[in-house]
């Protein structure tokens, strides 16, 4: 253990987690794989709830005037699916292979604040509990996930249900923002000798690029919702109409966040499809410099095109002509992608595994989707189907054909190396195809009721707009891609406890995570790589491919011996104490007990200065003797 | 080159690595430093956004009191002053860490936080000011509003800073603070640095601009 130094400090002689197995080991762990796997259970659990308040409204909407659930419930259901589902399911599943892979990918034996990894995972969930503890108390926010006033405000929402969902996402929010300062250290600072910047996996550009979309874009929507956390707590008048507010304040501070949202969800399923075409296809990913760059681009011009999602509160033709243009500049780097994805695809020896077929889903699926945000982007026609089911065919073409199909791929590329066995590749081709198939039943038919007039967010519809057999089909193909999650949660459930054994390079992989066995070791690297390639493994099974002397040092890193200590840094209360802290605060404020808020806030501050000073706990593992 | 002594000098490489671990990073930043500037990046986004609602909304109250009517500048212009000054204790602190003095770290960081001390009595001897002899509360008008929640934001970064410097002066007093934690002081000092800085940019919006009349 660490040497004993002759004097310690108050802090440093408080307690610090030793277990390594069982329950204490997890919730205390800052290792950066077992943080990567509870973000991954946990937001399967979010993504199941998520998915069965899809439902519901799917079965509310399956007939004209159907009164399964009422309007209230409906509008209800609605919001906490669209907030579930972005901040809770698809951000934190993306969240999980950032963690697991982003140190393996660039050589690293953990990221670079592991103790703020594992505060980050804690602010997820207790944001995610406190956001969904409002269905017990007193029922959630029924205002959007984009909560706007007035409608948002104490006079025309009263209860609790907005402040539940304000909190909640300042709670996740702030796991989320320290995620992305972590994570954009790791990459620019961790780097394995040799992984320059231009020689690393585009996953690990993505996850720069989003970290950076996260690092600039959520301090605005945490002033958004601190602003109207305000009016509805302590009674200011940010957004009361009759004390001269302007609304559309909010509508641009909630949109200059909520635009890069969108890029902070499809860039890292742009990255994962960018790792998993190559190894497929077993060619170089083409074009790498180019996507590299268009990553950056769509993200750059992605902070430029927020106000496209206003363009019917009237800004005026020449506000609209220009983020209608910034908007479908867009679409150039991203068709480049496309592009360079075929471009991967054209003439390699192509192998349709699971994790493929996801991947050549994502692009047949993301390419509608961006397709029909050209057409949205578009201001005259906007006006026409703003608002409409277009839209909500529109965008989860995006999240789920983009984003889920690739998080899918991911799941059963990425799923025998974190697990350390093989998913059944027969359930994955299964799933794949009742997923794919039931998406589109789902979500085609939306762009055409969207076309015929009707209207998104309302509980029901008229027999005369004609729209009931579209939305009879509609949830038809909703039931069926329940059928294909549950068939991919069988399969992974089956397979962690039956799989075959996963061997450390299941794929021919081309990339570091390769390297190592599956599960991986808690040190990850037994010696630091040395990267003399984009394609490093490749080219150590392929000598002959490297460019002269770049071989032999491949060669000579395979051989280099491992590190005989490794010192990994050791668990701590502290991540934990201050999100459960920060949770009792949270309830103290939305009930508004001060000494309630204020304990918490004392609690979580004193965690702080703990976590600051309590020293190093650190672990240290003599490889070849015992550990 | 012969295979062997690729072989040799790959495994020399290696052990430098092994030994440099601690210290070394891919971009020759320390990360708590690369950590904190991009922090205050993501910092600078929050006033950000805080700013542009207080310019939207200054003149939009339709009741008094107005921004014009209620700045004092010179008051504001004195704790101003003192907030910089502690900014210039801050870099010695910082100053003194890097020479390796630790418990001189203290002294200066003491200086520092009475700074924010002082400029902190100012201000919300201002808030009083305002509240009792114009009346101005955040539920008078979208004016007051903004204005307590965007100073008052600011105050509570000075606040979060004073404790954090607290905690290194302590370390400084009680020797626990070592050369090696030089960086932590650094780090500190960028933030108070930033706070500053937004302090001033808030000060010419809010203050000077309404005193000009813009």
């Amino acid at each position: 253990m660490a040497t004993i130094t002759a004097q310690r400090s108050f802090w440093e002689a408080l307690p610090k987690p030793k277990a390594q197995t069982g329950f204490w080991s997890w919730v205390t762990t800052v290792d950066h794989k077992r943080i990567g796997i509870m973000y991954f259970w946990t937001s399967i659990v979010f993504f199941l709830i998520g998915g069965v308040e899809a439902l519901l409204m799917r079965l509310q909407l399956a007939g004209p005037n159907l009164s399964l659930i009422g309007p209230d419930l409906f509008n209800q259901l609605f919001t906490m699916h669209a907030t579930t589902m972005i901040f809770l399911a698809i951000m934190p599943l993306t969240a999980a292979f950032f963690n697991y892979f982003i140190p393996l990918l660039i050589g690293a034996r953990d990221v670079a604040f592991p103790k703020l990894n594992a505060f980050s995972y804690w602010m997820f969930l207790v944001g995610g509990i406190f956001l969904n503890s409002s269905w017990v108390l007193g029922g959630p926010s029924d205002a959007g996930w984009f909560g706007y006033p007035n409608y948002s405000t104490m006079e025309f929402n009263p209860g609790f249900g907005v402040d539940f969902w304000i909190i909640g996402l300042l709670l996740s929010g702030i796991g989320t923002l320290v995620s992305g300062f972590n994570f954009i250290v790791t990459i620019l600072n961790l780097r394995a000798p040799g992984m320059s910047l231009m020689r690393m996996p585009m996953f690990v550009w993505a996850t720069l690029v989003t970290s950076f979309l996260i690092v600039f874009s959520f301090p605005v929507i945490t002033v958004a919702l601190l602003l109207l956390l305000f009016d509805r707590i302590f009674g200011t008048l940010l957004f009361n109409i009759l004390a001269g507010a302007d609304l559309t304040v909010y509508h641009h501070l909630f949109w200059v966040f909520g635009h890069p949202e969108v890029y902070i969800i499809v860039l890292p399923a742009m990255g994962i499809v960018s790792e998993v075409l190559p190894v497929f296809s077993r060619k170089p990913l083409f074009g790498y410099s180019v996507m590299v760059f268009s990553t950056m681009l769509i993200g750059f011009v992605g902070f430029g095109v927020w106000s496209h999602h206003l363009f019917t509160v009237g800004m005026g033709p020449v506000v609209n002509t220009v983020f209608a243009l910034a908007t479908m500049i867009i679409a150039v780097p991203t068709g480049i992608k496309m592009f360079n994805w075929i471009g991967t695809l054209w003439g390699g020896r192509l192998k349709f595994t699971s994790a493929m077929l996801f991947a050549l889903g994502f692009l047949a699926l993301f390419l509608i989707g961006g397709l029909t945000g050209v057409m949205l982007s578009a201001s005259p026609s906007n006006a026409q189907i703003h608002h409409t089911y277009f839209v909500v065919g529109h965008f989860h073409y995006v999240m789920i054909g983009g984003a889920l199909f690739s998080l899918m791929a991911a799941i059963h590329y990425w799923g025998p190396k974190m697990f350390g066995r093989m998913l059944d590749e027969r359930l994955g081709k299964i799933s794949f195809w009742t997923l794919f198939i039931g998406f589109n039943l789902t979500f085609f038919p939306m762009h055409i009721m969207g076309v015929m007039g009707m209207p998104r967010r309302i509980y029901t519809y008229d027999e005369g707009l004609g729209v009931g057999t579209l939305n009879a089909i509609s949830t038809f193909g909703a039931l069926m891609m329940g059928v294909a999650i549950l068939i991919v949660l069988y399969n992974l459930l089956t397979s962690l406890r039956r799989g075959q054994p996963a061997p450390a390079d299941p794929w021919d992989g081309r990339t570091l995570e390769w390297t190592l066995p599956s599960p991986v070791p808690e040190y990850n690297f037994d010696r630091t790589p040395h990267v003399t390639s984009r394609d490093e493994l490749w080219i150590r099974k392929h000598p002959h491919l490297a460019h002269g002397a770049e071989g032999h040092a491949a060669a000579a890193a395979e051989q280099s011996r491992p590190d005989e200590v490794i010192v990994l840094p050791g668990g701590s209360y502290m991540p934990l104490l201050v999100a459960l802290a920060s949770l009792v605060a949270a309830y103290g404020l939305v009930y508004w007990y001060p000494a309630v808020f204020w304990g918490g806030i004392a609690v979580a501050v004193a965690g702080l200065i703990g976590w600051g000073l309590e020293g190093d706990n650190e672990r240290i593992i003599r490889l070849g003797g015992n550990c | 080159m012969s295979h062997a002594s690729a072989h040799a000098a790959g495994h020399v490489e290696v052990h430098q690595e092994a030994h440099a671990h601690h210290h070394h990073t891919s971009l020759g930043i320390p990360n708590q430093k690369l950590g904190t500037w991009i922090f205050i990046a993501s910092e600078s986004m929050f006033f950000a956004a805080l700013i542009t609602t207080y310019m939207v909304y200054r003149y939009r109250s339709v009741v008094g009191p107005h921004p014009d009517e209620v700045v004092n500048i010179p008051l504001t212009t004195v704790s101003t002053f003192i907030l910089l000054m502690s900014s210039l204790t801050m870099a010695l602190g910082v100053s003194a860490a890097h020479r390796g003095e630790m418990r001189q770290v203290g002294k200066f960081l003491a200086i520092t936080i009475l700074g924010g001390l002082g400029f902190l009595v100012i201000q919300f001897y201002e808030w009083w000011h305002l509240a009792h002899d114009f009346g101005l509360t955040w539920r008078t008008n979208i004016f007051g509003s903004i204005f307590y929640i965007l100073t008052g934001f600011h105050k509570a970064h000075v606040i979060a800073g004073m404790v954090w410097l607290a905690v290194i002066a302590i370390s400084s007093f009680r020797g626990t603070l070592r050369k090696e934690h030089a960086v932590n002081v650094d780090v500190a000092g960028l933030y108070w640095h930033f706070v500053d800085v937004v302090w001033i940019v808030i000060f010419t919006l809010v203050f000077l601009l309404t005193e000009a009349g813009v």
